[in-house]
């Protein structure tokens, strides 16, 4: 690793102890993070989309590789309507024309709807339902099978009941009460538990994150002080020991602005 | 006010910093827990271990940075057995900032797939990865339903280009390769609901074979499409790439972190009871009294 990499490795550290910084109180250096990543994700996706759909997709396809002010002599002229329908989109920013951005979107909400409702349909709703009736109708499942084997029988059967109990919890046109109110009541256990191992993978989820960072700031305290490295000089570790001086005397700031708070 | 009052009204920061000391002395203590290896996820490492030199394994890279600490490792473990088994692999990055992450993962694979290393006990020789020959980068398009789609007819018409601005049909490993159905598999790993356009405009529409590699938040919402059979592998978070790396026995930042997600799993359930028993007894206390 240059010296150059570790400067912006040791950017990245900055950024995320910045970030962290949130958990105790809202602070410049909090701002300054999350300004950085709003307007870094922004200019990078607007790069991205000019080089990889703009460029390709239209402009290229209209100048058949040529300059862009050839497009008159296109060989495939036809890529001008979604280039027209495209451009209408911005009339969205003028009161008086807006309308005319409703044709391209109009079209673009009906191509989605045309494909999407009978893709949506068939994959996610009639395959969840036969799979939710068929492994309880079908006897081999149960069969040496491990009962807690998401395709054995046995858990077929809790799939198909809860998925019954959770429709009669949500319906509303009749009062939860006698075997009805029962069967309602088991369908909230079965959501709650479903909400439980959800809540169990989010804090999985969120904890991996915090991980990630705990190993990234790990690996720059290593290169910080990795003398095998051939690059590695006496600025890293004097730019490691900046960084902490730092934190330092921002905690001490807040400890004493806390101790005169409370005296 | 009491110590069941204290318990329920503890302020947050103190949980932050509990949590926090106990994941950085858990990441600097070095040491190794049992990973239990789950069916969905041994799915996915046998059918990629099983497929044979020169198929093509197709590789969605579907997530952001925010997503990177769950899904990298995944990827890494799942592109690292592919190039060990001298398997085509085809890349895209449907997620907007996807692309640089894409690119990072391939280099860093690149590199240490160079070196000779035992995996399972058996000895890959290092060797280089070329691009347009063992993998083909596409890149990023926009309106990830329709790019899906489009791949079903030909990659050529959302992707007349690869990512560097390379026609497919000059990259070598691309003649011939017109849809899905010169692709053995696609492994989607995805941290959005472009995993639900795999299943219903991909899978669905052109049926190959299909599997997801999930954050933690998305893994118990996709079960049912194991169930059904629409996914015949499923890895969800940081635990399912933990699982893939001790399959492929390549272990890397996934399994690494595992030991300190177990203490922090602790750590929070130690706070929940905290706060139960709190909840219970001022409760209980409350009703003794009358009030």
């Amino acid at each position: 690793m240059d010296f150059g990499t570790f400067l912006w490795t040791t950017f990245g550290a900055f950024l995320t102890l910045a970030t962290f910084s949130f958990l105790y109180k809202d602070n410049p250096f909090y701002k300054i993070a999350e300004h950085l990543v709003v307007g870094v994700s922004a200019g990078y996706f607007v790069i991205i989309l000019w080089h990889n759909a703009l460029v390709p997709l239209l402009f290229q396809r209209l100048s058949d590789g040529d300059w862009y002010f050839l497009w008159l002599n296109s060989s495939k002229p036809w890529y001008w309507i979604p280039a027209i329908l495209g451009a209408m989109m911005w009339t969205r920013f003028s009161r008086n024309y807006a309308w005319i951005s409703r044709w391209p979107i109009g079209l673009y909400i009906g191509i989605a709807a045309g494909l999407a409702v009978p893709l949506e349909m068939a994959n996610r709703v009639n395959k969840q339902l036969y799979a939710s009736m068929d492994g309880v109708i079908n006897w081999g499942n149960f069969l040496g099978q491990d009962f807690l084997d998401v395709t054995s029988g046995y858990s077929q059967v809790i799939i198909f009941a809860g998925a019954i109990a959770g429709l009669f919890y949500f319906f509303f046109s009749k009062a939860h009460t006698g075997v009805f109110g029962s069967v309602a009541k088991f369908g909230i256990w079965i959501l709650m538990i479903g909400f439980g191992a959800s809540f169990g993978y989010t804090v999985m989820g969120r904890i991996s994150l915090f991980i990630n960072r705990i190993q990234e700031l790990g690996l720059w305290g290593e290169a910080a002080f990795d003398a095998s490295n051939p690059n590695h000089s006496g600025w890293f570790p004097a730019v490691f020991w900046l960084i902490m001086a730092g934190i330092t005397a921002y905690v001490a700031v807040e400890l004493v602005r806390f101790a005169r708070q409370k005296a | 006010m009491n110590i069941f009052d204290k318990m329920m009204s503890l302020d947050r920061r103190w949980v932050f910093l509990f949590l926090a000391v106990v994941c950085v002395i858990t990441y600097i203590v070095d040491f190794q827990i049992p990973i239990r290896v789950e069916n969905e996820v041994k799915t996915i490492h046998e059918f990629i271990d099983t497929l044979k030199p020169d198929e093509i394994v197709f590789i969605a890279i579907d997530y952001d940075p925010n997503a990177l600490a769950e899904l990298h490792p995944m990827c890494y473990a799942v592109m690292e057995h592919c190039f060990r088994k001298n398997l085509k692999v085809i890349i895209t990055a449907l997620s907007q900032n996807g692309p640089g992450m894409a690119e990072q993962a391939i280099f860093d694979i690149a590199d240490s797939v160079k070196m000779d290393r035992e995996y399972n006990g058996v000895h890959y020789k290092g060797r280089e990865i070329r691009n347009g020959i063992d993998y083909a980068f596409l890149g990023y398009k926009p309106y990830f339903q329709l790019v899906i789609l489009g791949m079903g007819q030909n990659f050529r018409l959302p992707f007349p280009t690869d990512y560097y601005g390379t026609p497919l049909d000059s990259l070598p490993m691309m003649q011939g390769v017109q849809n899905y159905d010169q692709v053995s598999c696609v492994i989607a790993i995805e941290a959005g609901n472009i995993a639900d356009a795999w299943i219903a405009y991909g899978q669905g529409r052109f049926y190959f074979p299909l599997a997801l590699g999930l954050t933690g938040v998305m893994g118990a919402d996709y079960y049912p499409y194991l169930n059904s059979g629409q996914v015949f592998g499923l890895m969800a978070g940081l635990y399912g790439a933990a699982q893939y790396e001790e399959l492929a026995d390549n272990p890397g930042l996934a399994k690494d972190g595992m030991r300190i997600q177990v203490y922090a799993h602790l750590v929070i359930i130690f706070f929940i009871l905290i706060g139960n028993v709190g909840y219970f007894v001022s409760w209980y206390e409350k009703k003794r009294q009358g009030r």
